[in-house]
């Protein structure tokens, strides 16, 4: 039976224009066009990717939203009624990819950014130095050092370190979800930038084995690709807990995206689903996670920082305020607008909470409990470009974690179907006449080029602060002021209204 | 009144003299160093710092009090009789000057801790961190009643006015000090309030500071982690708190201190030798959230130091000069000259780099 959910776009093709070279339909990844003397779309199929119109040389092609595809209604919107069609016909749950794209307050664009003005001196940074040099890991309260004839020695030994050139980390993709070309460019640009990518839970194909010291190894709840070679080849260990985009639930990874290599990276049997379990089932509770941590410290010979990855959920901070004393030297809040491969669409949109609130809670938390300086933060979740990049700082953040803005760095056109694995630009694909279209050192350059522009405006934000180094911004909430936010929202964020 | 102000820019004058030997001089040298730089204040600050001043009660905690209210004082009296042996209980000494009008209460008292209380807080083994504590609770929860200064064998003069005024208004050619810091202030905006005036003070600790801390905000809720409360909303109360932590607490050498308050750029520590480099690569690591960003100079006293820093990109001016045992440290050359022609040497205190003057071995103060 065919579906009667209408056409969600329409692909209008200029026939005047088109000369048939037929490469949008080569180019399309979803079916979508097909050449019948000319060429001919079945709307249906169409997710807007704009693959199709991008690649036509001879701009013939737009893609319309379908105007009328439902009858107005303020209450039953569209994607509803879709929802409820699908669900009639499959009774399924409905999978979905990337972050929750529902209209949420964003409480980042209410929140302002200070200057100074006359009373004290804003920095050039193009003529001053200008400092984004980060840290992660756990740091002690005090450094104990002796005064020696030959000058001052320190006699802490501080906790193993991982130096990033600017406080930018690439979010958890996994191999699975996107491509090894994707990896690969991600692998490449952290390596360049001085900065980190994440494995996220589908381990580490071993081509990447060279950049192991810009690599995040995460140990999810699958274990999927987890063993001593591939903890010994990162710079950091990082136990999933949870994803933004999907608190409380395991890792989708749909089979027809299980290719070969992916299977053998997984450890996993080709073309199987891979449905990493909900908890991780050696933990259920903190004093479990505890032992992971010192299992996972053991077995790298305590020389990488161990992360714990949780979804920003109501407890949070609480939860964070465990992780840091079960010995976690990093912690990674990943807030509801987090992005992900494959998750169920009512979870995306309805579980967890705003990454500006859960940061701030856990910051202030950690700092009543004077545990701050033992764990490093990393937020993530909708971070869109510098300006949320320096008020995630400001509200104490030490990095952030970008997930699909790296992805759209690298060609996404955020059309939401990674699930399907059909990906037209070559990223969250396996297949591999999709894959190759994705040229790992083309996307690695502009993976550079973000992370270099991103750092460019933060020492501009810097400078205009009067600041000539990260730390001096980071957990400055001084810094910020709130537009248009209630006075509950003001101090859970820590800030003061603008005029104050 | 005074506890929710919001937080002032100012730009300020400083002064410091320090005689190595630990020889003493009355106040009017420095008074007259500050009043030259007399456009680089507005009239809304001014104050002093001097060591050295109360040989006769030197082990005792000399508190300077300025109260708004009969109240504040009487609360203060009954939390101080609580916690302290009282030794001598008096009102400053002031002298009518014109352009210092409607002062508060002024008062200082000699106190030692009763041994009793210092065993209940179970801080036997620090009585200071016991004077830290009374300080802040009486700033924080005695409404009008203000620390000046907490130290022993020192004591902080300060209020609303010029500040060659007020040096006058409170006498200060009649004390005697090894030590002399002072301070002009150019607030951008009123508070009028006489605990808001330089310098700032905690236990020995004096800090006169000209600039504006751009880091505040972190360095604030930095401190407030260990336990200091930074209410005054100066960013002067946070270089004393720091110096506080890291020194008196953390047992930090000060040279140490000022390189994590004001530390050297990574390119520079990048290129240093290994152990160095270790070592800066940690103090960065470890007190990023310490360091003092934003323009300023300020010179921190303590009753064996007097140490002038800058910001690591100089955005605030600061001359160092030497004669004979004076050391000297002020924001214009020309203060030094004004009171010292003759000078061994004198030079422009170079970015982030700690100037420190220490009191000679034996000197006797």
């Amino acid at each position: 039976m065919s579906s009667w959910i209408p056409a969600e776009f329409f692909v209008r093709v200029d026939h005047q224009r088109c000369r048939r070279c037929k490469r949008c339909v080569m180019n399309c990844g979803f079916g979508t066009l097909s050449f019948q003397d000319r060429v001919v779309a079945d709307h249906k199929k169409c997710v807007a990717c704009h693959r199709c119109a991008t690649f036509c040389p001879e701009g013939a092609i737009t893609i319309e939203k379908n105007p009328l595809a439902y009858k107005e209604s303020a209450h039953w919107l569209p994607e509803y009624r879709k929802n409820i069609m699908k669900q009639a016909e499959t009774g399924g749950m409905l999978l979905t990819g990337m972050g929750n794209d529902r209209p949420y307050f964003s409480y980042f664009d209410h929140m302002v950014l200070d200057a100074c003005q006359v009373t004290n001196p804003s920095i050039d940074p193009l003529r001053e130095p200008m400092e984004l040099r980060t840290y992660l890991g756990g740091k002690p309260n005090a450094l104990e050092c002796e005064e020696t004839p030959d000058g001052v020695r320190l006699k802490t030994r501080p906790a193993p370190q991982v130096k990033l050139d600017t406080p930018i980390v690439f979010g958890a993709m996994s191999y699975g979800s996107i491509s090894l070309n994707a990896h690969r460019a991600l692998a490449r640009a952290a390596k360049e930038m001085g900065i980190l990518m994440n494995t996220g839970e589908g381990g580490l194909h071993r081509d990447l084995y060279p950049y192991s010291e810009h690599i995040i190894v995460q140990v999810a709840s699958g274990r999927f690709g987890v063993n001593q070679e591939y903890l010994n080849h990162g710079a950091v260990v990082e136990i999933k807990i949870g994803q933004g985009a999907k608190p409380g639930i395991g890792g989708h990874l749909p089979g027809e995206k299980v290719s070969q290599e992916v299977s053998e990276t997984r450890m996993i049997p080709l073309g199987s689903d891979a449905l990493s379990p909900a908890p991780h089932h050696d933990i259920y509770s903190i004093e479990d996670l505890a032992q992971l941590i010192y299992a996972l410290k053991e077995a790298t010979n305590w020389t990488k920082p161990v992360s714990v990855k949780i979804a920003a959920v109501h407890n949070v901070a609480a939860i964070a305020s465990g992780i840091a004393r079960a010995g976690a030297d990093i912690i990674y809040i990943d807030g509801f607008r987090g992005g992900t491969g494959a998750a169920p669409t009512i979870i995306r949109d309805h579980v967890g909470i705003p990454i500006e609130m859960a940061l701030a809670a856990v910051d202030d938390r950690l700092r009543r409990e004077g545990i701050r300086n033992r764990v490093s933060l990393i937020c993530a979740g909708g971070i869109r470009h510098a300006g949320d990049m320096a008020k995630a700082i400001a509200l104490g953040a030490d990095a952030v974690a970008i997930g699909t803005a790296a992805l759209i760095a690298m060609g996404c056109h955020v059309c939401q179907k990674c699930h399907t694995g059909n990906c037209s630009w070559g990223i969250a694909t396996q297949r591999p006449e999709l894959v190759r279209r994705l040229d790992p050192e083309l996307a690695a350059e502009h993976l550079c080029n973000l992370i270099r522009a991103w750092s460019l405006e933060l020492k501009e934000i810097l400078g205009a602060l009067g600041v000539n180094a990260v730390e001096s911004l980071r957990g400055s909430r001084e810094r910020l002021r709130g537009v248009g936010l209630s006075q509950v929202d003001l101090d859970i964020l820590g800030i003061k209204p603008a005029g104050r | 009144m005074q506890q929710d102000f919001a937080r002032i820019p100012s730009g300020c004058a400083i002064s410091g003299i320090m005689s190595t030997k630990g020889r003493r001089m009355n106040g009017e040298a420095v008074i007259r160093s500050i009043a030259l730089m007399h456009e680089r204040s507005n009239g809304l600050g001014g104050g002093f710092a001097a060591y050295g001043i109360y040989p006769e009660f030197k082990d005792h905690y000399a508190f300077h009090m300025i109260y708004h209210s009969e109240q504040s004082k009487i609360d203060t009296e009954a939390f101080l009789e609580e916690n302290f042996i009282i030794d001598r209980s008096e009102p400053i000494p002031t002298r009518a000057v014109p352009g210092i009008t409607d002062p508060p209460i002024l008062w200082r008292y000699f106190l030692q801790i009763k041994p009793k209380r210092l065993i209940m807080f179970g801080r036997v083994d620090s009585p200071r961190a016991f004077v830290v504590n009374a300080v802040m609770t009486i700033n924080n929860s005695i409404p009008g009643a203000f620390v000046a200064s907490s130290g022993q064998n020192m004591g902080a003069f300060k209020g609303v006015g010029f500040p060659e005024d007020i040096g006058r208004f409170y006498r200060l050619d009649e004390y005697e000090a090894y030590i002399w810091t002072a301070h002009g202030r150019f607030p951008t905006n009123t508070p009028g309030w006489w605990g808001g005036a330089h310098p700032f003070c905690l236990l020995d600790w004096s800090v006169v500071h000209n600039g504006e801390i751009s880091s505040y905000g972190i360095n604030k809720r930095y401190l407030e982690m260990f336990g200091y409360c930074c209410e005054l909303q100066t960013d002067t109360e946070v270089v004393a708190y720091l110096f506080d932590l890291l020194h008196r607490q953390q047992k930090m050498p000060l040279r140490l201190v000022c390189q994590a308050l004001a530390p050297p750029f990574w390119k520079d520590i990048d290129m240093m030798p290994e152990a160095e480099k270790q070592l800066y690569t940690a103090v960065r690591q470890v007190y990023g959230s310490a360091m003092l960003n934003g323009p300023f100079s300020f010179i921190v006293a303590s009753s064996r130091y007097m140490i002038g820093l800058n910001d690591r990109i100089k955005l605030r001016p600061m001359t160092c000069a030497v004669k004979d045992d004076l050391v000297f440290m002020a924001s214009e050359e020309s203060a030094i000259r004004e009171i010292s022609p003759h000078l061994d040497r004198v030079w422009t205190a170079r970015a982030g780099e700690p100037i420190i003057a220490e009191l000679e071995e034996g000197a006797a103060v």
